[in-house]
């Protein structure tokens, strides 16, 4: 398959369409600006619709009433945008619609800076909304990886009925770099997936069935609490989903583990590490929700003397997963950053030089 | 084998085009990967712009660098602000045309292009990143002169009237990059 130079939002926004996605509803905000940019030129040209909606809460509520019809929908912001869609994610995971939509993240707190940043860890994997629901959530690292991932995220919704996230950040969004697009759908194939869920879409009205609802909550306390059972047994299945890239794993002393863009630089410094002969190792989630807890708790704690977390996340968020599978078997360090300010490798192979002499 | 290239100047001076061009010229004429990272921020016309370019062999990682091998700056704020990014013996290529100020560090290679007089001869304001693209091509050899031109002509392929103009710009700035490496390696 021949490679184009495509930036990360754009590479996300096509591969949404490749997949399925007929509609979006988005409101601009840096730095995830060329995602609606793109789809705004190209979905009328597939048959389907992009708003510009007249906020984050009016977009994020038009894609849960897209969703209901059974047709491909997604949304996509940064941080503080994604704040505002909060309670339609939470929305579409108590009707169980199936969305996708994306994170491209800055810093933070609040209003934060435009520049990339990781701090949406916890909102991302915790609490996308009220109500303690979870979601599947993808944390890609190359732009490769957002458009298969995104690719995939639609599939992964339609599945369970369920909101997908995909958690990138600005440096994602932003880069270019050689990209192979996943195979373009055809209309019929995007007709056929939503054919598939006709079962319970809002689509028409059929007088022997009665009346069709999609509620985002149940009026009876017995009823919401079966319907938590059910989204809870959903949640427990995904454990075959979990996805997690390692390095060296058999040898290592020390364990650098990140993940997205912070996980990508830290791959780099393991690579340069390793070229000197020092035993490092690599944890890099794929998917932050579900964490991939297994691949820190088999590790040779007799071997490992320290994992090094990094993040572009001030306090560190992604510790706290990596701290319930470490169980106090061996120390954790942070190489941080926050606010925009990018990792850098250098300090990235200094950090560890100086764990691996202690 | 990891290059890193930055490219800093003024807004409006083409400095993300200039990474841009490099950038898809590999990608689309070699096997090797590729990044192109732009700052990005209260953009404008005036305002700093800059971009880091990675060309590798193997997968990037961190698409900043953490050294460059060679820093393009096209005005003076960019030499100050920048020049310590550049790695011991990189090269640093200035328009010279605008850049004044003393280059403080002996440990690296400068390749003065005057590519604001240059493209002012050459009646067009505009073309001076193709002209300091043509000088960066010709010095460092980082990509044959023919592909390159290939992505140039391909970009330009709906505004033909330019074509001239801008095979013109690359092959001035070429001149002068091979003239100076020819220089350095006598």
């Amino acid at each position: 398959m021949s490679r184009v130079f495509m930036k990360g939002n754009e590479a996300i926004a096509e591969a949404a369409v490749r997949s399925g996605c007929r509609f979006f509803a988005g409101y601009p905000i840096t730095p995830q600006n060329e995602i609606p940019e793109y789809l705004s030129r190209r979905l009328p040209d597939v048959g389907g619709v992009f708003v510009q909606g007249e906020s984050e809460i009016a977009s994020i509520n038009m894609v849960y009433g897209a969703g209901q019809t059974g047709t491909r929908s997604m949304t996509s912001s940064s941080s503080c945008g994604i704040s505002l869609k909060s309670e339609g994610v939470s929305f579409c995971a108590a009707a169980r619609v199936p969305i996708v939509y994306c994170n491209m993240a800055r810093g933070g707190p609040g209003i934060g800076t435009i520049q990339p940043a990781q701090q949406d860890y916890m909102q991302a994997t915790k609490a996308s909304g009220n109500g303690g629901f979870r979601m599947l959530v993808f944390a890609p690292s190359t732009v490769q990886e957002a458009a298969d991932m995104t690719y995939a995220a639609f599939d992964y919704a339609q599945r369970d009925r369920n909101p997908v996230l995909i958690l990138g950040d600005g440096v994602l969004g932003t880069i270019m770099e050689p990209v192979e697009l996943p195979r373009m759908r055809s209309e019929e194939e995007v007709a056929q997936l939503k054919r598939e869920l006709s079962d319970w879409t809002l689509i028409g009205h059929d007088p022997d069935k009665g009346r069709a609802f999609i509620k985002p909550g149940v009026w009876s306390t017995k009823g919401q609490e079966q319907m938590c059972k059910d989204n809870a047994a959903l949640y427990d299945s995904w454990e075959k989903d979990v996805q997690v890239e390692t390095i060296g794993l058999e040898d290592a002393q020390l364990v650098i583990t990140g993940y997205g863009i912070s996980g990508r630089i830290a791959a780099s410094a393991v690579g340069k590490l390793r070229t000197e002969g020092l035993k490092v190792g690599f944890i890099r989630p794929k998917t932050v929700s579900p964490f991939p807890y297994g691949a820190y708790e088999v590790l040779d704690f007799h071997r490992v003397k320290c994992i090094l977390d990094v993040e572009m996340a001030i306090p560190a968020l992604m510790i706290y997963d990596v701290r319930l599978a470490v169980k106090d078997r061996c120390p954790i360090e942070t190489c941080l950053h926050a606010g925009g300010e990018i990792m850098s490798r250098e300090e990235i192979i200094e950090k560890a030089r100086a764990l691996l002499a202690k | 084998m990891e290059k890193n290239l930055m490219v800093a100047g003024f807004g409006g001076q083409g400095v993300m085009m200039m990474g841009k061009l490099l950038s898809y010229a590999t990608c689309e004429s070699t096997d090797l990967n590729v990044t192109f990272f732009p700052s990005y921020g209260a953009e404008q016309r005036g305002g700093t712009a800059n971009c880091y370019v990675v060309i590798s062999d193997e997968p990037i990682g961190a698409p900043l660098g953490d050294a460059m091998d060679d820093l393009v700056v096209m005005n003076g704020p960019s030499l100050n602000k920048f020049l310590y990014k550049l790695k011991p013996n990189g090269t640093l290529f200035i328009n010279s045309s605008i850049v004044k100020d003393e280059i403080i560090r002996s440990d690296v290679r400068v390749v003065a292009v005057p590519v604001t007089e240059i493209a002012l001869e050459m009646g067009n304001a505009k073309v001076l990143n193709i002209i300091m693209l043509g000088a960066y091509i010709g010095y460092t050899g980082a990509l044959a002169e023919d592909l390159m031109m290939k992505t140039i002509l391909h970009k330009l392929k709906k505004k033909q009237e330019l074509i001239a103009l801008n095979t013109d710009a690359f092959a001035r700035g070429l001149a002068i990059g091979k003239a100076v490496r020819s220089e350095a390696n006598a």
